[in-house]
């Protein structure tokens, strides 16, 4: 249509695109510059907070500005990191399957969910022998071994029977299915266990604690969890780079054909891949138990959508990536409220905590698309 | 594939699994309530015999392969669809038995001797409510086995039938159950035409067909289909013909000679279809209508976005959000913030603003964003809305948690439509789907549309094409914010108070589901889905025809989902284009088979 009109009328549309395109670039940059503005002109109120609580900024916009101690900011930044490490351990889940198949798998919060309720179940049961309370580390090994084995399970299933038949299909079709696998999922969930919020039974004493190593006051659960985290993220990364499957694993996801031809069981592997991934949702469903000890059909939603934005903000693809950028997602979600939001005089900034993790993926987005470490995605979604 | 007893098994274990599931789920127990024949069915036992009557299906389904003569089907397949039909019957009876023996009520809600008693056929009713003895728990197994067994050879044996014989009978099954199932709907629009008697002439006096009615109705719609499908041959089918045929030729020479008549014609048939009706039916129907009408502005919107310019928007509840709030501040006296209290024509016009301006502002950061990146941060920001709408932080504007109410009601100058005059309400739906439905249209044919649809197809290829994309994307979103708004405005002032849970991501997910499953990018088919999807089964807070099925809507809507994915993804009104695309590997590697002429042509040039 341009070729047929005059070279003027052709230069006046080209004219307008480059000028609407200039546009957009500029309201980009807007934002860019908006939130980093918005991010240090917090940090430097709230550094001034701490020198001087009644210093002009802070009367001027934030009514009860006051100094944190040092055991609320510690506190804070230790629950930051366990949530965080919860997160890595979803968000590697949704890295690897992005890495190798190439859509977000929607389902995957559902998977970490039902690990969670399954682990509900064992544990309640458990605790209703005693066996909780008396043999406690072998109960916790016993609910480790349910999460981790149903959620491998129904990942394994969901690919099975929504995502193999779609391998080829335009990437639209199979994220649209896994928000429909993701809605079954929950509402399976609900319709079979009902509506209350299921509580797991309480960690014995002798283990939420608080303790002190190298200085930082450090509740037993979490350092459970931080360890259970680190270790499931040490096994992954033996798995991934020194094992047959690993390499089969690295393989498909840099080029799936390609794998084929060089004799790897591509649906295996997929398999594998989906399997591993649900694995590692379950550890964190176990660390969820742990922490906030209360699961209902809706929590693997949020927690979906927090893990995936830690798997971008890190590079997608990437599994170290994933792991880091989960906790800094746990950290900042811990501690923006209080050292950003609530200096710039947003009240009741502690609800606002969901709204921290989209807006870290919106400013990821929009400034370091890569994510912190680089993503790595296949041969074929790249450029 | 050709249908084996090796599958048969497979297939039946599958449905053993979804037997117990189904029956776990409670769907047996609450739509017990409802008869679908009466004294005999009641809708949750079909819902429990729908598995073997499935597992039978599909057990014996075969592909009909290119080249290859399809197997004869022999008793050997209803023998099969004996056996599938049988092992799902038998997780019908492990669970009575698992039933009998264990208490595990603790995590499995539905574990209870209600559901016992259910699946024993009620043989032990005396024995409640502790559960059946033992001697009624095996006749409920062995009863279960047996009817399974039947229901999967049935379904098979149906396979057997010629398409005609088998398209009467499936056509007649689904009439018997529809009309059990429009009942109150029925019932409604009966008595507004004063046809009362009918009423006691289909339906029992505690609810459902009676059996005579439903014998009939099966009887009347099996001979319907049978006698418009049935082979041409006889004399009398000669003279129909013609008959037929010679409607259809005035027809065109009417269409050819007076286009604009028949096209009026058709325009005057439509609005009186829309028109007229809700003066005759209940409140009961009105408010159905209503609904209906209300997602079908939010689908039409979407449709713009995904179907039209395929931008997969997950946040889309957020401009509904936008439109509701805008119209809840601007016209409420308890709006917290400002309170003009503007009549709702003029906040109409603010709304519409403010539409404009979140369309934007959501559109513009996701401008360079690839697909699923889109739909993640589209959904991020929807999320945002809610949590903004929700915050002490805001309350001082949009009332936090407690919302807004004492919305007072539609006030269109002359004439004022409170939320309880459903007839009314729906009119003012109407007025606004018809207007939405037009700008769809219009826009759908103009440059506008086939710019989206470059955009769609391929964007890189559209930018290269000389389309700008920036703006086209950014209209997209503005014309589904703006459309949006709307149904947010109608549907405030409707209810007369508004709350952040009613704008979860739950709401932007039915809304897709719709749009999917009415076909991408056809309005129709947005049309279409709505009603069956919204009318049936229900809205997030709105119940359908089915009121019994609240509870498991959304599980079937996202089951729904899925298969539609799997199955058909062009949804039920397909656009011709988009099952080419979306079926492309399938279509060409057919295209040998469909032009041999063109090839025997190259091969004559090629030999000379």
């Amino acid at each position: 249509m341009t070729a047929a009109d005059s070279p003027q009328v052709a230069s006046t549309t080209n004219r307008s695109k480059r000028a609407n395109e200039q546009l957009i670039d500029r309201v980009l940059w807007l934002l860019r510059i908006g939130f980093i503005v918005a991010i240090a002109v917090g940090l430097f109120a709230f550094a001034w907070q701490q020198i001087d609580p009644t210093n002009p900024l802070a009367s001027a916009i934030n009514d009860d500005a006051r100094r944190i101690t040092w055991g609320q900011f510690e506190g804070l930044l230790v629950s930051g990191l366990t949530q965080g490490a919860m997160y890595g351990l979803v968000a590697l889940g949704y890295s690897m399957v992005y890495g190798v198949l190439g859509f977000i798998n929607f389902a995957h919060g559902e998977v970490f969910m039902v690990g969670a309720m399954s682990g509900f179940i064992v544990s309640t049961k458990l605790d209703a022998a005693g066996v909780w309370e008396d043999a406690f580390l072998v109960a916790l090994a016993a609910t480790l071994l349910a999460s981790v084995v149903t959620s491998a399970l129904v990942a394994v299933l969901a690919e099975r029977v929504a995502y193999r038949p779609l391998r080829n299909a335009p990437r639209i079709i199979p994220l649209i299915t896994s928000i429909g696998v993701s809605f079954f999922l929950q509402n399976a969930v609900l319709v079979l266990l009902g509506a209350t919020t299921k509580s797991y039974p309480p960690s014995p004493d002798w283990l939420s604690k608080k303790r002190s190593i190298g200085g930082i006051d450090i509740a037993g659960t979490n350092l459970v969890v931080l360890l259970t985290a680190a270790s499931a993220m040490v096994l992954l990364w033996y798995l991934v780079n020194r094992t047959r499957t690993g390499r089969a694993m690295r393989a498909v996801a840099e080029d799936r054909e390609i794998a084929a031809l060089m004799g790897i069981d591509v649906n295996r592997t997929i398999r594998t891949t989906f399997a591993v991934g649900g694995a590692m949702a379950g550890v964190a469903a176990l660390a969820w138990g742990l922490l906030f000890k209360t699961i209902i059909h809706t929590s693997g939603f949020l927690l979906g959508i927090k893990a995936f934005s830690a798997a971008v903000l890190g590079g997608i693809g990437n599994m170290g990536g994933a792991a880091l950028g989960g906790l800094t997602l746990g950290g900042a979600e811990s501690l923006a409220p209080l050292m950003v939001l609530e200096p710039l005089g947003v009240s009741g900034a502690s609800q606002l905590k969901d709204a921290i993790a989209f807006a870290v993926l919106i400013f990821v987005l929009l400034v370091r698309p890569g994510g912190l470490l680089g993503e790595r995605t296949a041969a074929q979604d790249r450029a | 594939m050709v249908a084996s007893t090796t599958k048969a098994a497979r297939v039946g274990l599958v449905g053993s699994v979804s037997a117990t599931f189904v029956a776990l789920s409670g769907v047996g127990l609450s739509l017990d309530g409802r008869t679908v024949i009466s004294p005999v069915l009641s809708l949750g036992y079909m819902a429990l015999f729908a598995v073997p009557v499935m597992v039978g299906l599909i057990a014996t389904k075969t592909v009909a392969l290119e080249g290859i003569d399809a197997p004869a089907r022999a008793l050997g397949d209803v023998a099969r669809g004996a056996l599938a039909g049988a092992a799902s019957g038998a997780g019908y009876a492990l669970l009575v038995a698992l039933l009998g023996a264990f208490d595990i009520r603790d995590p499995l809600v539905n574990w209870s001797p209600l559901l016992h008693h259910l699946l024993t056929f009620d043989l032990d009713f005396a024995s409640a409510p502790a559960g059946p003895s033992a001697a009624a728990q095996v006749a409920g197994g062995v009863i279960w086995l047996f009817a399974s067994a039947a229901l999967g050879a049935g379904a098979a044996a149906l396979r057997l039938l010629s398409p005609i014989l088998r398209s009467a009978v499936t056509w007649a099954i689904f009439a018997v159950v529809a009309v059990a199932l429009v009942e109150q709907l029925l019932n409604d629009v009966l008595e507004s035409i004063w046809l009362e008697w009918l009423e006691g002439l289909l339906y029992a006096s505690r609810g459902g067909l009676n059996w005579l009615a439903a014998l009939a109705v099966a009887a009347v719609t099996g001979g319907t289909v049978w006698m418009l499908r049935r082979p041409r041959g006889s004399q009398r089918d000669h003279r129909w013909r013609k008959a037929i045929s010679g409607t259809s030729e005035a027809t065109s020479e009417l269409r050819r000679l007076h286009p604009l008549a028949t096209k009026s014609l058709i325009a005057l048939g439509v609005v009186a279809l829309v028109v007229v009706p809700p003066f005759f039916a209940g409140k009961f129907t009105n408010e159905l209508l209503a609904n209906v009408g209300i997602y079908v502005l939010l689908a039409l919107g979407l449709n713009v976005v995904v179907g039209m310019a395929g931008l997969l928007d997950l946040g889309y509840v957020a401009f509904f959000a936008v439109g509701g709030y805008t119209t809840a501040i601007l016209t409420s006296a308890r709006s917290p913030g400002i309170a003009p209290e503007l009549p709702w024509v003029a906040a109409l016009g603010v709304v519409v603003i403010m539409a404009v301006i979140a369309g934007v502002f959501i559109g513009a950061p996701v401008m360079r964003m690839r697909g699923d990146y889109l739909a993640i941060v589209t959904l991020g920001f929807g999320e945002i809305i809610r949590l903004l709408a929700l915050s002490d932080w805001l309350s001082g504007l949009t009332g936090g948690a407690q919302g807004i109410t004492q919305i007072p009601s539609i006030d269109l100058g002359v004439v004022e439509v409170t939320g309880t005059d459903s007839r009314a309400i729906f009119l003012v739906v109407a007025a606004f789907c018809a207007l939405v439905v037009y700008a769809s249209w219009r826009l759908e044919r103009s440059r506008i549309g086939r710019a989206w649809t470059a955009i769609r197809e391929d964007e890189t290829v559209a930018e290269s094409m000389g389309i700008d994309t920036v703006a086209i994307k950014l209209l997209a979103f503005v014309v589904g914010a703006v459309f949006a708004a709307f149904a947010g405005a109608i549907s405030t002032a409707k209810v007369g108070s508004i709350f952040p849970h009613s704008f979860e991501v739950l709401v932007s997910v039915i809304i897709l589901v719709i749009v999917i499953v009415g076909g991408m990018g056809n309005i129709a088919g947005v049309i279409a889905g709505a009603a069956l999807l919204i009318g049936v089964l229900g809205g997030p807070n709105q119940p359908g025809l089915l009121a019994e099925f609240a509870q498991y809507k959304l599980l079937l809507y996202g089951a729904l989902l899925v298969w539609v994915m799997l199955r058909r993804p062009e949804g039920l009104i397909p656009t011709r284009k988009k099952s080419v695309t979306l079926s492309a590997h399938d279509v060409d590697q057919d295209a040998w088979l469909t032009a041999p002429a063109a090839d025997a042509a190259a091969d004559e040039r090629v030999a000379t």
